[in-house]
């Protein structure tokens, strides 16, 4: 039996620039995000819910229904052609409100985590890169923040400065930043060992220049999937916290604020707390299976052999 | 001398399925391994040993790995065939590996007594007592050090070459006759190196079990094997009896690879670097096409190369060797390199 | 000694163990415990010893990694200790080291231009086309081109990837090269190019290297001087041929005999060492190396070994050389107290 059949490599290219190198990587490890067919899904939904919130107020069948009371006599009526999601005590369009909650999720759950990120993220590689008794402060630091229940101390912070969508992300952001620095400090322990981290050094690059080129670069792979999975976390806590009273207030068409507005009538008008219910579920499990996906991409190159 | 082989592969196939497309990784013409002997495979990194080993043992996934033989049989017992149940009862009893990180192979959780003692209550049924008591005397036939403290002891707290006669142990604790040891020493210093191998020398005396010992370096195939086979790009170029292939080695490879080991004694000459010339490496299936200072016309071609053997044992993958050989077959080699071949005649068969 | 490039006089590196946090710490790991060496323009030095040893500490107190604990290291005449940040960053320049891995020591995200180019862009902060210029240039001196520029290491093998890390520490012609193992994660094949590759290099440009090994054979290629060490000690210090040719002391010896060569035949000629490596935190007394020294006598247990020169600069340091090392001495049965490693 002869042996396989052999194949043909694809000579390696010749590459004339940097960006195009980079490009050449980008779409390797896009592939490997897209391998799987649940992730493909989750991938053109969130960019579905992208689109959806860019463009919320062109496309929102009723956009008076977002702020505003509509017509008395459209109140808590089915869902029907005229209004998809049924409408809501007010008379309001839920549809449309849903599809603008898209937006306000998105752009709050997005700000939130990338002040929590970025003010992690340099405490954390600050402090890993540092070492010694400003490492030690810093981690105790954070031990105290993490010793709280998040939410319990978002609620606590939002309620002590007012309500508000705005002080919510800011209570939001506040909590969630030690968990980044701690978990960026823990994969950037194990970074500055490695011999390129050492071979700056030896080279004669700057502390500075160590820490924010080679370091922070290197440990940042945990944190960018637990990013993407906490945009859907947040999500949902922003909802817990409007549900709760202390988060964004009416008339905003907050999706846990609807949710939390939809209690008194649930029982007649299963619609109002069904779509903005099913609207969370469905961004926070598109947001982790995109999380899933990127960690395998981002999951450390296995070595190649000599 | 077909009867008295441990291990018989013809023809083995292994490649692999990536996203694009079918990777052949190995493709082995002929190897076996006689009862009682030691067979060293030497190949450079990524050509195939690791793999080769798994093979044997069944270890290796198929998809995306497709594994396929004329012939792979274990004392005449064909190992393709049998059942995933079948290789485990296999594995340990009959055929033990040996890796190259022992670390990894050891439970940091347990101590180093406790697993023997598993392992040995688990696959031989005996009690606990009875199996503390074999572990125990696996360790000493190891060769370690105060085996009786060495039962409590942590992997984390032995030494590199500690740990690796902890493996070598737990390897034969079920009575495996034939051992694969996977590059044993590779991350351990010069003379625990030495050290551990003269125990594995020990071993074989002592129990007569056939070992297939991987390598990436000639020099250590040459003190611990009786044959050898030459692994390029998952292909076997050369075999033979060690004193043959090192003294007369036939393929450029083997030359190359003999002519690269440092010697000791000596500095380095004043030979210039080779410039490997680009070369589509798909003209030809010779994994030594790119390199090859002999490379011609009759190295084209996408046929398997067969091992032509010039004698009982040394057989040899290369069309030009071949070449010269079918039509000198008894004068001196053209090249300085090759001394007198011996005076059987150079025949184009399989031979055992 | 003006042409001395380097030269350390009683180099001893401890590292504290600490057992409190706020105790001082009563044990050190003396992982170079008074080494003296020097080296000229144009010497290759290898320095060689198993795994705890202490080489690779010696050379990264040389290449100012790790802080002196106490002793002097002197490059091109200078101190190196007291040195401000950027008198630091300046002698930088003149020492490069190229390390083991292959793979890790060249940042998996950067691209090959970049890692080589990093020493020019913090030294030189050269910057467009003279940067790159630069880096061709320097790949070209290891055999790669400019069609390299723009890959990631892990396109390469791990032969090609060393020749980056060589490119990268050649960028800035330093006089000093410290290679840390530089082809143990190589095959066979690509060994021997990159050690020929660097016996060129080293005349073409004028370098000065210190070659840490435990591979006897590689440090026999391209080291004019050895030095054997162990348990942070030098113990065999000399010109290769002899160090090689003739060893002094029982452990070089031992080291020689453990390296299995292509014409031995079976495991006998392989001679091994009872015993594992001393440990740096608690040495044996006497000479450090007496546990698994078969010729160990009384005197080897309770003082330390002199120096004992022979010609053209090779010394060892063993109480064997002495003319007291008297056979009458000797104990027959040494105490294998550590089992064998």
């Amino acid at each position: 039996m002869s042996g396989l059949p052999a194949t043909k490599q694809a000579a390696a290219p010749v590459y004339l620039t940097a960006s195009r190198a980079r490009w050449r990587q980008f779409r390797l490890q896009w592939h490997v995000l897209s391998r799987n067919t649940l992730q493909k899904i989750a991938i053109v939904y969130i960019a579905l819910l992208v689109l959806v919130a860019i463009t919320a107020p062109y496309i929102a069948p009723h956009p008076e229904s977002i702020k505003g009371t509509a017509s008395a006599e459209e109140v808590l009526k089915a869902p029907s052609w005229h209004h998809l999601f049924g409408t809501d005590e007010f008379g309001r369009d839920i549809f449309s409100r849903v599809l603008y909650g898209a937006r306000i999720s998105l752009v709050a759950s997005v700000i939130t985590v990338f002040l929590s990120v970025t003010i992690g993220c340099i405490v954390g590689v600050v402090a890993a890169g540092m070492r010694g008794i400003i490492d030690d402060i810093i981690m105790r630091i954070c031990d105290i923040f993490l010793s709280f229940p998040m939410i319990v101390l978002a609620i606590v912070i939002a309620a002590f400065w007012g309500s508000g969508l705005r002080n919510a992300v800011i209570a939001l952001a506040i909590t969630g930043w030690p968990f980044y620095a701690r978990l960026i400090r823990g994969s950037a322990v194990s970074v500055r060992e490695r011999p390129y981290v050492k071979a700056a050094h030896s080279i004669g690059a700057s502390q500075r220049s160590v820490i924010f080129r080679h370091i922070l670069p290197g440990s940042i792979g945990p944190v960018l999937t637990m990013a993407s999975l906490d945009l859907g976390s947040i999500v949902l806590m922003l909802a817990a916290m409007s549900f709760l009273g202390v988060g964004a207030q009416p008339p905003l068409p907050e999706w846990g604020l609807m949710i939390n507005q939809s209690r008194t009538y649930f029982l007649s008008a299963w619609w109002y707390m069904a779509f903005p219910g099913i609207a969370i579920s469905l961004t926070v499990l598109a947001f982790n299976l995109l999380g899933d996906g990127l960690n395998e991409v981002l999951s450390p190159r296995t070595r190649g052999r000599a | 001398m077909a009867t008295n082989d441990h291990l018989r592969i013809r023809d083995l196939s292994v490649g692999f399925k990536t996203f694009q497309h079918f990777e052949p990784v190995l493709d082995v013409w002929e190897l076996h391994i006689e009862h009682g002997e030691a067979y060293g495979l030497v190949g450079e990194s990524g050509a195939g040993k690791t793999v080769l080993a798994l093979a044997i043992l069944g270890l290796l996934r198929q998809p995306p790995a497709r594994v396929t033989a004329a012939e792979l049989t274990l004392e005449g017992e064909p190992l393709l065939a049998k059942s995933a149940r079948e290789l485990r009862e296999l594995r340990g009893r009959r055929i033990s590996m040996i890796f190259q990180d022992p670390m990894s192979a050891l439970d940091p959780a347990f101590n180093v007594g406790n697993q023997l003692t598993e392992v040995i209550h688990q696959r031989e049924g005996l009690d606990k007592s009875e199996a503390g008591a074999r572990a125990l005397e696996l360790m000493r036939l190891v060769e370690l050090p105060d085996p009786e403290m060495m039962l409590n002891k942590y992997p984390h707290q032995l030494s590199g070459g500690q740990r690796q006669r902890v493996i070598i142990a737990l390897a034969l604790a079920c009575g495996a006759q034939l051992l694969i040891a996977d590059e044993p020493t590779r991350n351990l210093d010069v003379t625990v190196q030495a050290s551990v191998l003269k125990t594995i020398y020990k071993l074989r005396q002592e129990l007569g079990v056939s070992l297939l010992f991987i390598a990436n370096n000639l020099s250590l195939v040459s003190t611990m094997c009786d044959r050898v086979g030459i692994l390029s790009k998952g292909r076997i170029v050369e075999t033979g009896l060690v004193r043959d292939v090192v003294r007369t080695p036939l393929h450029p490879y083997t030359l190359d690879l003999l002519h690269a080991v440092p010697r000791r004694e000596e500095r380095l000459g004043d030979e210039n670097q080779k410039v490997f010339a680009e070369v589509d490496s798909t003209i030809s299936r010779c994994g030594h096409y790119a390199r090859c200072d002999a490379r011609g016309p009759a190295c084209e071609g996408q046929d398997v190369l067969p091992l032509t053997f010039v004698s009982a044992t040394h057989g040899v993958a290369c069309p030009q060797v071949t070449a010269s050989l079918a039509v000198y077959p008894a004068a001196a080699s053209p090249t300085e390199a090759r001394e007198e071949l011996p005076t059987t005649p150079a025949g184009t068969g399989g031979g055992d | 000694m003006a042409d001395s490039l380097l030269e350390m006089t009683d180099v001893k590196i401890y590292f504290p163990v600490r057992r409190a946090i706020f105790r001082r710490p009563t044990q050190f790991v003396k992982a170079v415990d008074g080494v003296t060496l020097a080296l000229e323009v144009g010497d290759a030095l290898g320095l060689v010893g198993e795994s705890g040893s202490g080489k690779t500490t010696l050379v990264n107190g040389v290449t100012m990694l790790e802080r002196l604990t106490s002793g002097s290291i002197a490059f091109q005449g200078r101190e190196l200790k007291g040195l401000s940040k950027r008198e630091q960053k300046h002698m930088r320049r003149s020492m490069q080291i190229v390390f083991q891995d292959p793979f890790w020591s060249l940042n998996p995200r950067w691209l090959v231009r970049d890692i080589v180019g990093e020493p020019a862009r913090v030294h030189d902060r050269v910057r467009g086309d003279k940067y790159q210029n630069a880096v061709v240039e320097a790949l070209e001196m290891v055999g790669m081109s400019r069609h390299d520029l723009f890959k990631y290491p892990h396109e390469f093998s791990g032969g090609m990837r060393q020749r980056i890390a060589i490119a990268r520490a050649l960028i800035l012609r330093p006089r000093l090269v410290v290679l840390d193992e530089p082809t143990s994660a190589i095959d066979v094949l690509s060994q021997h190019q990159i050690l020929l590759m660097l016996q060129d290099l080293k005349e073409r440009l004028g370098l000065t290297f210190i070659l840490v090994s435990h591979d006897l054979s590689v440090v026999g290629y391209l080291a004019t001087k050895i030095a054997v060490m162990y348990c942070g000690q030098v113990v065999e210090y000399g010109v290769t041929g002899e160090v090689l040719g003739q060893p002094l002391h029982p452990y070089t010896e031992a080291l020689l005999s453990s390296v299995p060569e292509i014409e031995d035949e079976g495991v006998d000629a392989l001679g091994s060492l009872p015993g594992s490596v001393a440990s740096a935190m608690d040495p044996p007394s006497g000479c450090r190396f007496h546990p698994r020294c078969e010729k160990a006598m009384e005197i080897c247990t309770q003082k330390e070994p002199p120096k004992v020169e022979r010609d053209g600069g090779h010394h060892a340091y063993c109480w064997l050389l002495k003319p007291e090392g008297n056979p009458r001495h000797c104990r027959a049965e040494t105490e294998k107290t550590v089992g064998q490693g």
